[in-house]
């Protein structure tokens, strides 16, 4: 192998690839060949390295100086003056709150990576998930070869058991308990599957994982193929995901190659090969038994349980499906010992969780945490807090199906059953941070039209249900709203969370139930007072001329569209509200603050 | 079997270990509203209407798909489920189109009876107002309204898994979806056969058939024409469960009472014409066994199947009989044999079929259907349903009517010809003259029991006069299909195969009487009609074709023997292959 004196990491992660990282790769490649260093320095595409916000991203090792927002143009000052003259380019990294330390080098003493631990993304943004050596130098197919050559199916169940690992992708079940399912049925034919199929708004950990470190799923569902005694399975992946399928794909081609995946693995006899299945964007199919309908070329739509996968699941075959990031997790576990995971995080949460950051908050992006770690040291230290001196509000975690989580509830630790308590779920990992600008009855509006266009439309609660409550939040929202609507609403969101199908249904009024329960003075003065606090619903908005502030400048009569001010020059001008259309252009034209709404 | 204990309500029953909650409670005499719910068919737990309590639950099971356990206390009526159902009843009405008075289903409607039972006063959501018809009527037999559609999906079941075609399923998703064909193409342009069996299941008035009875009225109140009616085998043992007379009635008598009453000029038995199918197809089926070609004959008399061989299984249309089926003898007859001798002018003669049937209403349509040129042999084809409708509107009490005999011309028919309506019944009619012909000696027993009863495919061989005969007998599509690819496989070899296109036969077809699912999931409805069919044929003096003195006296004064040259021209038809995509174009 050839050795070389320096590494540059590039990250081709999905943000990164949209700020134009590809670019980046090229003008390194053309920099260093034109110096003659293309023997001496190799440039890497890796996956996410977690930091969105301040994407594209480059670190160059040995130093691991690490580069934010790096544009193509300032790739030649990077090749001349930090590779090859040995002076690191302060200009273009990342400071973050180590400005006053002026270490500026170590990724690890960034408040933002400081209190990661990372498991499930050990991988991502490290290695290049395009080449399957990379992934064996770091450990990588060597819980397989244990797995296969020195423990029995029993023993992989109860190591993945006593790990306390449990599903990643919402629902918590215990990783272990599903597996043992599994394996208890006497079937020739069983089938393990991946649920690539993220939907939730805002997550996009197993898109980072698949794009960052496919090999690591790979491994771990031959793993569980041979806990539970399938020899084939399934990633179901969202069609939206091109790199990560592209990479999928790679990988498995590269496992085939090396002998990881297809008969006869390691000489131990035990055959088992994976193949992709595209989805076509329903997020219902996330969704196990739905999913499993997609797969076999139906329209995808869960039905009911019993019999759960386990028993009678693909093709009506026994069938474990786990998410993506539960996985990732589980090479980790066999090499280093179930105990070292559950060393990590709560009593009933063990390990860690990734969550996709997002909303009103300074580093957005992917972050690993032990769970446990508090919404406080998620938002504030790791995150950044909240941009622009804004005051937190609230953190919605889970997606469609989550709830929100007040302010006053910001210590409340992350983990399943802690969020349960206070309302919310865990989900796959979204976490979208509000600030005072945000309306919740809004947010909880925008949740709803996403479950609502979700809905698979099979069963009755679901289909018709969330339709009847997006109307009656709608009616809310659009000042025309009563006390009893309330009352109804929240009666409808019960309904509905008993009377679903499946989990979609069951979870999707959460949205409306958690912000009734720690905002419902919001709706109440929606229905009451016909105002919105935050000033987003723009039924209840009244722009407004403070007379006293206005110089009559007739900047604002200018500029709006409809014709709404009227007023003469040097004297305060007015809003006539009824031609008023809300558009907030007179507001942001005025210097002199003499317009509000409220 | 094993069983386990439950208690339902408080009361202990035994109930089979495979059981669902539903069934269990069904043993103890509780019946939990289902909507979707159809036994073996449509599984799915979608409409969510029949949500029970049981312990060791979370929350609230669907009774229809939750297995019992042994030591399971369900609780049907607690008040979580009664609110929770009527909750869901009430999301249903906010978007359906609630024109009970003008709706073909007022009165038999299963939500409108949900409704009533659970005291739905208010729709509290939803925009009435904005609910308008959807209307879909490219077929002939059927009219489909979404408005009124509550997607149970039985039909789609009933479509796909009992008939083995699945033209129709939902499209689009969430409240946006429907149930419409492909590319939400018409149904004229999909390989639909006309069956009608999406009819009799669905539970409200989204789906029913296209309504001819104007045309009948119409018909009766034209002094210039001579209105004759014939009725179908099988609607003598539905036509009473219109009435709320027990399934499986005869009423034969008083049909053909309410039909003098509603003032047609005669009142005939389209058994009549079976017997002179028999006559025609026995004859076709002795000369193919001789030429050995053609073989094995197949049926025609049900029109479904006819449009699902000529869609599906083209290869098979030499094989089918080219006799006309009994309805379209008896148009043909009218306006041949019938107007001659009673010196009537063929234009002037409207005929009228009372038919368990929707694809009849296509068959009418059909080529090959003229035995006058230019005149189509029937002149409308209603329904067993839609004559029930005619009866309620000319204000005739059923019930106390007189049992009255058919007009003799066409009234004598013979049990076999009765049989036609159960499924088996063409087959055994036929084996029963058959046999008599080439052994020239009287059956000693009658009933060709190998036959009868309601599995989806029965197959046996008879001695026929030294020859081995193989036949077999199909019942809804999935069965005819399953049967056919046994055939062109080579696996299965016959030389005549009776098919029909709905399950049990005509007695269960598309223009039955529609009975609720909650019903169809505890009675065998075929069994039960099927049964009134045979014990009609038993008490019968007549039960061979060929002794019919009707049928005789046809061949020996006007078509001179079975299989002549007139006979084909007034009797026999032809088929045409269909594509399985009539809607589009496309290189098979």
């Amino acid at each position: 192998m050839n050795i070389v004196r320096s590494h540059v990491l590039v990250c081709g992660g999905t943000g990164c690839t949209s700020s134009n990282s590809p670019e980046i790769i090229k003008q390194f490649n053309k920099e260093l060949d034109k110096r003659g260093l293309s023997d001496e320095v190799k440039v890497i595409q890796t996956g996410c390295f977690g930091l969105c916000a301040l994407g594209p991203i480059v670190i160059v090792y040995p130093e691991g100086s690490f580069y934010s927002m790096v544009k193509p143009e300032d790739v030649e000052e990077i090749v001349e003056e930090h590779i090859l003259k040995g002076r690191i380019v302060k200009r273009l990294l990342y400071e973050g709150d180590l400005k006053e330390a002026k270490v500026a080098t170590s990724l690890n003493d960034t408040n933002f990576y400081k209190k990661q631990k990372r498991i499930a993304l050990r991988n991502c943004g490290v290695i290049d998930p395009e080449n399957i050596d990379e992934y064996i130098a770091n450990d990588g197919y060597q819980a397989l070869a244990k797995v296969l050559t020195q423990m029995t199916p029993e023993e992989v169940i109860d190591t993945i058991t006593a790990s306390g690992l449990r599903g990643r992708g919402g629902a918590g079940f215990p990783t272990g308990r599903k597996w043992a399912f599994a394996a208890k049925e006497d079937n020739p034919v069983k089938y393990v599957c991946c649920n690539a199929d993220e939907g939730d708004p805002g997550a996009f950990m197993d898109r980072s994982l698949l794009e960052g470190d496919p090999h690591s799923i790979i491994e771990a569902m031959a793993i569980a193929g041979y806990a539970i005694g399938a020899h084939q399975g399934y990633v179901y992946v969202r069609a939206e995901y091109p790199i990560a399928v592209k990479r999928l794909q790679i990988a498995i081609r590269q496992a085939r190659e090396y002998g990881f995946l297809g008969e006869d693995i390691f000489g131990t006899g035990f055959n088992f090969d994976l193949d992709v299945r595209l989805g076509a964007g329903a997020f219902v199919c996330g969704e196990e038994t739905a999913l499993m309908r997609s797969i076999e070329g139906h329209r995808g739509e869960p039905r009911p349980r019993p019999p759960f996968p386990a028993v009678k699941g693909l093709f009506d075959k026994p069938t474990i499906l786990n998410n993506v990031e539960t996985y990732a997790n589980v090479p980790w576990i066999i090499n280093n010992g179930p105990e070292a995971f559950a060393s990590i995080g709560t009593e009933k949460s063990k390990g860690t969780k990734v969550f996709a950051l997002g909303g009103k908050i300074t580093n957005t992006g992917l972050v690993e945490i032990p769970m446990g770690t508090t919404l406080r040291e998620v938002i504030e230290e790791i995150g950044g807090g909240v941009p622009n001196g804004k005051k937190f509000k609230a953190a919605q975690t889970g997606g469609p199906s989550g709830g929100c989580i007040p302010e006053s509830l910001i210590d409340t630790p992350m983990d399943f059953e802690s969020l349960a308590a206070v309302g919310s779920i865990m989900g796959s990992g979204g976490l979208i941070v509000m600030d005072e600008d945000n309306c919740m009855v809004d947010i909880a509006k925008f949740f709803l039209q996403f479950t609502v266009d979700e809905s698979c439309g099979k069963c009755t609660p679901c289909r018709i249900g969330m339709r009847r409550l997006l109307e009656l939040v709608d009616k809310i929202t659009s000042g025309n709203g009563t006390l009893e609507d309330i009352e109804l609403t929240e009666q409808l969101c019960y309904h509905i969370k008993e009377n679903s199908l499946c989990g979609l249904g069951q979870t999707a009024p959460n949205p409306v139930l958690s912000t009734l329960q720690h905002f419902r003075d919001e709706y109440i003065a929606h229905v009451v007072d016909k105002r919105c606090p935050a000033g987003v619903c723009k039924n209840l908005l009244r722009y407004q001329i403070l007379a006293e502030k206005c110089i009559g400048c007739t900047s604002c009569a200018r500029v709006c569209p409809v014709g709404a001010i009227s007023g003469e020059v040097k004297k305060p001008h007015t809003i006539d509200t009824s031609k008023c259309i809300k558009c907030g252009a007179c507001m942001e034209k005025c210097k002199f603050g003499a317009i509000v709404k409220n | 079997m094993s069983t386990v204990k439950v208690k339902v309500n408080g009361v202990e029953v035994e109930c089979p270990a495979n059981a669902t909650v539903l069934e269990a409670a069904r043993l103890a005499g509780i019946e939990i509203p289902t909507l979707c719910y159809m036994k073996e068919i449509n599984a799915i737990g979608a409409c969510r209407i029949c949500v029970t309590e049981v312990s060791g639950a979370r929350g609230l099971v669907a009774a229809c798909v939750y297995p019992v356990a042994e030591g399971m206390e369900i609780n049907t009526n607690s008040q979580k489920a009664y609110n929770a159902r009527k909750m869901t009843l009430e999301l249903i009405l906010s978007n359906h189109r609630r024109d009970c008075l003008t709706c073909d289903r007022n009165q038999n409607c299963e939500l409108q009876k949900l409704a009533k039972d659970y005291n739905i006063k208010d729709v509290r959501f939803g925009h009435p107002e904005e609910l308008k018809p959807q209307i879909e009527d490219s077929m002939i037999h059927l009219i489909r309204d979404n408005s009124k559609c509550i997607l149970c999906r039985r039909c789609v079941a009933v479509c796909k898994e009992m008939q083995g075609i699945g033209v129709i399923g939902p499209n689009d998703r969430g409240f946006e979806t429907h149930i419409s064909c492909a590319f939400d193409r018409n149904l004229e342009e999909t390989a639909c056969v006309s069956c009608g069996q999406c009819i009799t299941v669905c539970p409200t008035g989204a789906l029913t058939e296209r309504d001819c009875t104007d045309k009948v009225w119409n018909a009766l109140a034209d002094k210039s024409k001579f209105v004759v009616v014939g009725t179908a085998p099988s609607v003598r043992v539905t036509l009473g469960e219109c009435f709320d007379m027990p399934v499986g009635t005869n009423v034969q008598g008083k049909m053909v009472a309410a039909l003098r009453r509603l003032g047609f000029d005669k009142v005939f038995d389209v058994d009549v014409t079976a017997d002179l199918t028999i006559l025609e197809e026995g004859t076709e089926f002795l000369e193919r066994l001789n030429s050995g070609e053609n073989l094995p004959l197949i049926t025609s008399c049900s029109p479904g199947w006819v449009k699902f061989c000529e869609h599906y299984y083209p290869e098979f249309i030499p094989n089918l009989s080219s006799c006309k089926s009994p309805q379209q003898m008896f148009g043909a007859m009218m306006k041949t044999y019938y107007a001659e001798k009673m010196g009537i002018d063929p234009k002037d003669i409207f005929v009228v079929s009372i038919m368990p049937c929707t694809a009849k209403k296509f068959e009418r349509f059909r080529d090959y259907q003229e035995a006058v040129p230019g005149l189509r042999d029937v002149d409308a084809a209603i329904t067993t349903r839609e004559l029930a409708r005619m009866i309620a509107t000319a204000g005739i009490s059923f019930k106390d009517l007189p049992d009255e005999d058919f007009d003799p011309a066409f009234g004598i028919s013979s049990g076999a010809g009765v049989i036609f309506g159960a499924t088996g019944g063409v087959m055994e009619a036929a084996l029963r003259t058959v046999t008599e012909i080439v052994t020239g000696q009287e059956l000693k027993k009658l009933e060709f029991t190998e036959v009868r009863g309601t599995e989806g495919i029965k197959e046996a061989q008879y001695d026929l006069g030294g020859r081995l005969v193989r036949v077999a007998v199909a019942s809804g599509l999935s069965n005819a299909r399953a049967l056919l690819e046994r055939v062109k496989s080579g696996e299965a070899q016959y030389d005549m195969i009776e098919i029909m296109a709905c399950p049990g036969g005509c007695v269960n077809g598309g223009g039955q009487p529609i009975q609720p699912q909650s019903v169809r999931n505890f009675v065998d409805l075929r069994a039960k009609r099927a049964a009134a069919i045979y014990d009609a044929d038993k008490e019968m003096k007549l039960r061979k074709s060929h002794e019919n003195p009707v049928i005789k006296e046809i061949y020996d004064t006007y078509l001179e023997k079975p299989g002549s040259h007139k006979a084909h021209k007034i009797l026999h038809t032809k088929y045409q292959a269909r594509s399985k995509y009539p809607g589009v174009a496309v290189a098979e």
